[in-house]
């Protein structure tokens, strides 16, 4: 990859592009994975309050288990930036969120 | 024109700094610049100039409070020297590199040890890598003058480059001259508020001062490297216009007597009054000796030197402050030789170290050189002295 | 008092971008989203050197969605006053509307305010300038390799104060300076701790301060996963401990008045916190009695500004 020349670049290395890490994906970093079982999850928020990657989204997508309890909203992972970290399987209330190997 | 006021170059500097109407003003006291920010205090402690003034705790905070307040767009001003300028330092590289302008005034002194806080220019040379355009004046009128034409040039969107503008300390500072000041409304239409730099701001949010990787960092330092070089355009348009509206006319450099003389003393700030006091004493004498005073230091008139001096024999380069260990000894002379090799001439070089810590140059030391210079001019490079030669120091 | 706040008041914008390179299961990031959820997008933030910087701004990319920036190690509040100074200036005469209001805050670590930022921080707080200083505290100089700073709690083990045959790691035998107190002896209006295991107290201190003008200092634990040697999904836990046991008190000082905002009726014993951290390890019966018994000094120390026993004693 050819990196942009010194007359390319804005004056005085001013990042013009706010939030623009999103480029960089730290998903890549995992080695455990944390998966959530949409049947147990109470939708508390806690496991997207601790987050530090902030990549557990909170969704407005409505979910109804087998056992009739409906939630307006569903919480997912985004694998392009989860680190692993394993926070949010070890907070979680109802132990929602198991961490599993990733198979390369 | 404007009015004529009996003015120290502390206080001429600092009718300046009001004219162009700065935002915020931060500084430290230190002799002998603390003058300077005494008077900015009163005119905005009497309403008389709207700006907010920071009582910093330090010159590195002066500076960083500088930066932030140049970072969301304000004019900025704070003056300071030596020890002060030596806390700073690390924060000139940094205010360079962000492209933010400012104006500092440095009030040359000495740097410690021993603590001295008379004249030379130590803290000047000190901050030569910078990044920073630099000036040195020669007189009163010259340092007010230097604040405008710094505004003027910093904020201009082809360079972004903080300036730093300077007098010598006590010798101009608290020397009285007539100084004629100009209104406030000329200084702002000659150096404009164009807010010509991407600034912090919420709608519009930029990330200042990051990481620069080895991928990157060099990119960075080649455009300060360019800046600069464009800023010499941008001076040279600006003394010119400065001529025009208020007709002093100011260049780079400042020649003397050069025309046809063989030898010729280049130096810089209030010591070239002495010499060129000197040159025309010689001159009735019927020697042959010139003078050349550098104003504009970064980015340094290397092609204006060679130029100046191509038909000179013999340049003896007056430094005022040391480089202790190095080749040339002193910084200008280190620069001096260096624009004239490069210009392919064969004009030779010696360098004097004068004046370290307030010791006064006099018409005896003056000739000293120029003796020295007469004995010399014709000899070979290789009998030239290999070491800078000290004026005035007891042996 | 108005309601206490609950998890569903934590606004769902993220101003801090996933990509940043903190660690797995840095305290310091959750921190930072909580910060900012709490400033919204009317903020300018500075930020002295330190591992937030360098893991959140390698350029080109940057993490921040609100303006941000970093010019060196000892003057995050320095940067953060001639912010505020120059937006005042620029309000003045009329280049920034008078009612647009920017917040300035800084976020500096450890090192970068109880060491080298100290004298620039004083200074910001001295004059009274309106700006918000955070202190993440994950008590070392992370970003350079785990060294002691002075925040470094006692037995702790770092890089420069290794575990040897003649040093325990930290030495310094005592409480740790007290960076509100510190605050409060600059006359602040407001001053208190937090914790990023307890968000909602942490975005409620953060609001609050911002509502009220001057300088303000919020220091806040940040668990840290090499420098204390844990497990990445311990942070949070840590966290928690580090209040369950008395080690860290989330308080707040406001106007004369201390109130501790996560009341512990009954203590844990220290050893629950030290026993989760590699750094404290090593350490020996009599040395974790020792640590208790500052942990109780400055328990019985805060109940008394409080003016009840709002953390009680360790139980059984
Ligand atoms: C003047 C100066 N001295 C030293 C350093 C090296 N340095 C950079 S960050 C840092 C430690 C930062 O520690 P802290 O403030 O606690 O932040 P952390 O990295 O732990 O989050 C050091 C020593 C520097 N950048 N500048
Ligand atoms: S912490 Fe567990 S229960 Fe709560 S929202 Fe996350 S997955 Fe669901
Ligand atoms: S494992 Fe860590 S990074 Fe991944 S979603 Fe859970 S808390 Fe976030
Ligand atoms: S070293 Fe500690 S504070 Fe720094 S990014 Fe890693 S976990 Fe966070
Ligand atoms: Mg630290």
């Amino acid at each position: 990859m050819s990196l942009p020349g010194w007359k390319q670049l804005p004056i005085g290395a001013v990042i013009l592009t706010p939030g623009s890490s999103v480029e960089y994906k730290t998903g890549e970093w995992r080695t455990l994975r944390p998966e959530i079982d949409q049947e147990k999850c109470i939708r508390c928020r806690t496991c997207w309050m601790y987050c530090p990657e902030g990549a557990i989204q909170e969704v407005e997508e409505p979910y109804k288990t087998k056992t009739g309890r409906e939630f307006k909203l569903t919480y997912k992972v985004d694998y392009d930036y989860c680190k692993g970290c394993g926070i949010c399987a070890n907070e979680c209330p109802v132990k929602a969120i198991t961490m599993v190997e990733e198979v390369i | 024109m404007g009015k004529v006021l009996p003015l120290g170059g502390n206080y001429a500097v600092a009718y300046a700094v009001k004219a162009c109407d700065v935002d915020v003003i931060t500084a430290y006291p230190i002799s002998p610049q603390t003058t300077i920010v005494e008077r900015l205090s009163e005119f905005v402690a009497n309403g008389e100039l709207n700006a907010e003034f920071l009582h910093v705790e330090s010159e590195h905070t002066a500076l960083s409070v500088a930066i932030g307040a140049a970072a969301v767009g304000a004019r900025t001003y704070s003056a300071t020297c030596s020890q002060g300028l030596a806390l700073m330092n690390e924060l000139l590289y940094i205010m360079s590199y962000i492209r933010l302008p400012m104006v500092l005034t440095i009030v040359n002194r000495a740097l410690s040890a021993p603590i001295n806080i008379w004249n030379d220019h130590s803290d000047f040379m000190s901050v030569n890598d910078s990044g920073w355009i630099m000036m040195m004046s020669a007189s009163n009128q010259e340092a007010y003058d230097e604040i405008l034409l710094g505004y003027r040039i910093a904020e201009d969107p082809r360079v972004l480059l903080p300036v730093i503008t300077s007098m010598d300390g006590y010798i101009q500072s608290h020397v009285v001259e007539p100084v004629e000041i100009v209104s406030d409304e000329e200084a702002i239409s000659f150096a404009p508020k164009r807010r010509s730099w991407v600034t912090l701001d919420p709608d519009k949010p930029v990330t200042m001062g990051p990481v620069g990787d080895p991928s990157y960092y060099f990119e960075f330092r080649r455009q300060l490297w360019e800046a600069m070089k464009e800023s010499r355009k941008v001076f040279d348009e600006a003394t010119e216009e400065f001529a025009k509206r208020f007709g002093r006319k100011y260049s780079a450099i400042e020649t003397y007597m050069l025309e046809d003389a063989e030898v010729a003393i280049v130096g810089m700030g209030s010591f070239m009054g002495t010499i060129k006091a000197f040159v025309d004493r010689a001159r009735r004498d019927g020697v042959k000796v010139g003078a050349l005073r550098v104003k504009l230091y970064r980015p340094f008139p290397s092609e204006d030197i060679a130029r100046a001096l191509s038909n000179v024999k013999l340049v003896g380069v007056m430094d005022r402050a040391l480089m202790p260990g190095s080749a040339a000894g002193g910084h200008l002379h280190h620069e001096v030789a260096f624009a004239l090799r490069q210009a392919g001439l064969e004009t030779k070089t010696i360098g004097f170290i004068a004046g370290l810590g307030g010791r006064l140059l006099t018409m005896d030391n003056v000739k000293q050189m120029v003796n020295v210079l007469i004995n010399y001019k014709d000899k070979t490079v290789k009998e030239l002295p290999k070491e800078p030669i000290f004026i005035g120091v007891r042996e | 008092m108005s309601k206490p706040l609950t998890v569903w008041d934590l606004p769902r914008e993220e101003y801090l971008a996933p990509g940043h390179r903190m660690c797995q299961g840095c305290g310091a990031a959750i921190a930072f989203r909580h910060i900012l959820k709490a400033t919204g997008k009317d903020v300018i933030i500075t930020m002295p050197t330190s591992c937030g910087e360098i893991t959140s701004t390698v350029y080109p990319h940057t993490a921040w969605r609100v303006p941000w920036i970093h010019v060196a190690f000892e003057n995050a509040a320095a940067v953060a006053s001639g912010i505020a100074a120059g937006i005042e200036a620029l309000k003045r005469k009329g280049f920034i509307p008078k009612d647009k209001d920017i917040k300035v805050v800084a976020i500096g670590g450890d090192g970068g305010t109880f060491d080298i930022g100290f004298q620039a921080l004083s200074g910001t707080l001295e004059r009274g300038d309106n700006v918000l200083y955070i202190c993440y505290d994950n008590e070392a100089y992370m970003n350079t390799g785990i060294q002691r700073s002075g925040a470094t709690p006692l037995g702790a083990w770092t890089t420069t104060t290794p575990v040897g045959k003649v040093w325990r790691g930290e030495w310094r035998p005592k409480k740790r300076k007290d960076l509100i107190a510190v605050a409060i002896a600059h006359n602040v209006p407001y001053a208190a701790t937090a914790n990023p295991a307890f968000p909602v107290d942490l975005y409620m201190k953060v609001k609050k301060a911002l509502s009220i003008k001057g300088p303000k200092v919020i220091h806040v634990l940040s668990p840290c996963v090499p420098g204390w040697r844990i497990e990445p999904e311990k942070s949070v836990e840590v966290g928690k401990l580090a209040v369950l046991t008395g080690m860290w008190i989330n308080y707040e000082y406001e106007n004369g008045t201390y109130r501790v905002t996560t009341p512990v009726p009954k203590r844990k014993p220290v050893r629950e916190y030290l026993r989760l951290q590699g750094r404290f390890r090593h350490l020996t019966d009599e040395e974790i009695k020792k640590i208790q018994e500052l942990v109780d000094a400055e328990v019985a120390r805060i109940n008394k500004l409080v003016g009840k026993e709002v953390i009680g004693p360790v139980e059984g």
